[in-house]
């Protein structure tokens, strides 16, 4: 029964995960709605079900039955394959990310933190296209913007990756949770936390550093000519990403599935984990609610000048720490 | 709109129909435009105390092909018209206006040759609101008047759809 568990539990697991994911997705919007309209000092949407709860079901129905549309002055095949290539590696990221003890979400491939690189690598390529093939001055613009966002951050970010490597010596994320780390490993990581969710923000487009996108200087960015259901694509790629680097962080930063007694009950560990992904959620609503958009040359000189000079900083004195004192 | 207009008459439809009014009645995103002070008052709509996210319609989309809902808010001048009219043909299907305020619904005070005297020449609009400007509560009404509307919409045989004027019927060309 190689083949059994090859390939049928695995396609299982994926399918479960992705249904939890896009489930996660839908009430990930009904919460930054609600925590928006609060921190606003609003009521947030509360007519579509009891506390507005089945909103996202309304949305989805609503795209669902929008007109489908491809105007006539775009690149036809990368306009539609776009959306896509901006989906699928924000759900693919999840395999590697351990779920409860000794068990990641889909496998554990022993260069989980080349896997997340390499993923959020591709990320990209949905946004550019996206801009590329729409033919239109506001998409290519948001394009530029959001391609040139990323790769600068995406060298910080890296760097950070690295560190966090060094001290664990190891490439595997479950190992990497399930080692044990001493107490001023620990501090100087939740030091660097700041930073790399600063990182993370701009890699996932999240405001303050949703410039690809900003409605006052380039309409809708790179999505401008997409609707209906090609726009929801999109939208759930950005909440996706969310969810998933959420789980990154958390995973790096908080321990992923640990906590009291995760380890004796194994279905403990999933628990803790949703935990942790949700406070990191909250932090990104709360920057969304709380912090103004940076100019876009503010953006990139906060990078290249203060960014990576301090994550090389990291990421040396990380390294003789991990020489001298593991 | 394609197949929409062939599918017969039946419970498959008529149950369907009640699961996508309630979608597209609750999640109505406006677009992210104002032409004149009514425009002020449609920002008021959005703020705490009148807060239109209660209705799931907080998400001004910036994009038309995006939005569902174009709320004319203000005079629509000669020289605007092209400009709304092009925008409501790059909104994607099913797509409502509301005529917010006495000028876009009628023209208001001002009876000029520079100023379309309603919206309503050259697209079709769903709801008028009057008032100069009308207030938030009256704006929220509209809305309801226009979930109604919504909520008595079928995918059916029964539905037609207007052909509005063009542009250049309303003014001559060149202007």
């Amino acid at each position: 029964m190689d083949w059994l568990q090859l390939l049928v539990f695995p396609a299982i697991r994926a399918l479960i995960l992705i249904f939890v994911l896009l489930t996660g997705f839908a009430y990930l919007t009904w919460y930054e709605r609600k925590l928006l309209a609060r921190f606003q000092v609003r009521y947030g949407p509360n007519r579509a079900g009891k506390f507005g709860l089945l909103q996202p079901a309304a949305d989805a129905v609503k795209a669902f039955f929008k007109e489908e549309i491809i105007p006539n002055h775009v690149d036809k095949p990368v306009y539609l394959l776009a959306p896509a290539l901006a989906l699928v590696p924000a759900l693919i990221i999840w395999a590697v990310i351990p779920i409860a003890k000794g068990t990641p979400a889909i496998a554990d491939v022993g260069i989980g933190f080349l896997w997340i690189l390499a993923v959020a690598g591709i990320e990209s390529y949905g946004i550019i296209l996206a801009g590329w093939s729409s033919n239109n001055n506001y998409s290519l613009l948001g394009a530029l913007r959001s391609s040139a966002q990323m790769v600068s951050y995406e060298l910080p970010l890296g760097l950070f990756l690295v560190s966090i490597l060094i001290l664990a010596g190891s490439f595997s994320l479950v190992e990497l949770v399930e080692g044990f780390r001493p107490w001023w490993e620990w501090i100087w990581l939740w030091l660097a936390f700041p930073f790399f969710f600063i990182c993370i923000l701009a890699e996932t487009n999240r405001s303050p550093f949703d410039l690809p996108e900003t409605e006052n200087e380039l309409v809708a960015g790179f999505q401008t000519e997409y609707g209906g259901m090609k726009f929801a694509l999109f939208f759930i790629a950005e909440y996706v990403n969310m969810i998933s680097t959420s789980a990154i962080m958390a995973t790096l930063f908080f321990g992923g599935w640990k906590g009291p007694f995760a380890d004796q009950y194994i279905w403990l560990g999933p628990i803790y984990l949703l935990i942790k992904v949700v406070i990191l959620l909250f932090l990104f609503i709360w920057v969304r609610a709380s912090i103004g958009r940076p100019r876009y040359d503010q953006l990139m000189k906060f990078c290249w000048q203060f960014m990576l000079p301090l994550s090389l900083v990291y990421v040396s004195v990380s390294a003789v720490l991990a020489v001298f004192l593991k | 709109m394609g197949i929409e207009e062939k599918v017969p008459d039946g419970i498959l439809t008529t149950t369907l129909d009640s699961v996508i009014n309630w979608g597209r009645a609750n999640s109505t995103w406006p677009l992210l435009f104002g032409l004149a002070c009514c425009a002020m008052e449609m920002i008021a709509t959005g703020t705490a105390r009148h807060d239109i996210a209660r209705y799931g319609s907080e998400l001004f989309r910036a994009s038309p092909r995006q939005a569902d809902l174009m709320i004319v808010s203000g005079r629509v001048s000669n020289k605007m018209a092209p400009v709304i009219k092009r925008i409501y043909d790059q909104m994607l299907a099913p797509k409502w206006v509301i005529a917010m305020g006495i000028c876009a619904s009628a023209g208001g005070p001002f009876n000029n040759y520079a100023i379309i005297q309603g919206v309503d020449k050259i697209i079709p609009v769903d709801v008028y609101v009057p008032g100069c400007p009308p207030r938030p509560e009256s704006l929220l009404y509209a809305m309801d008047m226009l979930r109604a509307k919504q909520g008595r919409e079928t995918i059916g045989a029964g539905r037609k759809v207007e052909e509005p004027l063009a542009v250049e019927e309303i003014m001559p060309l060149g202007v």
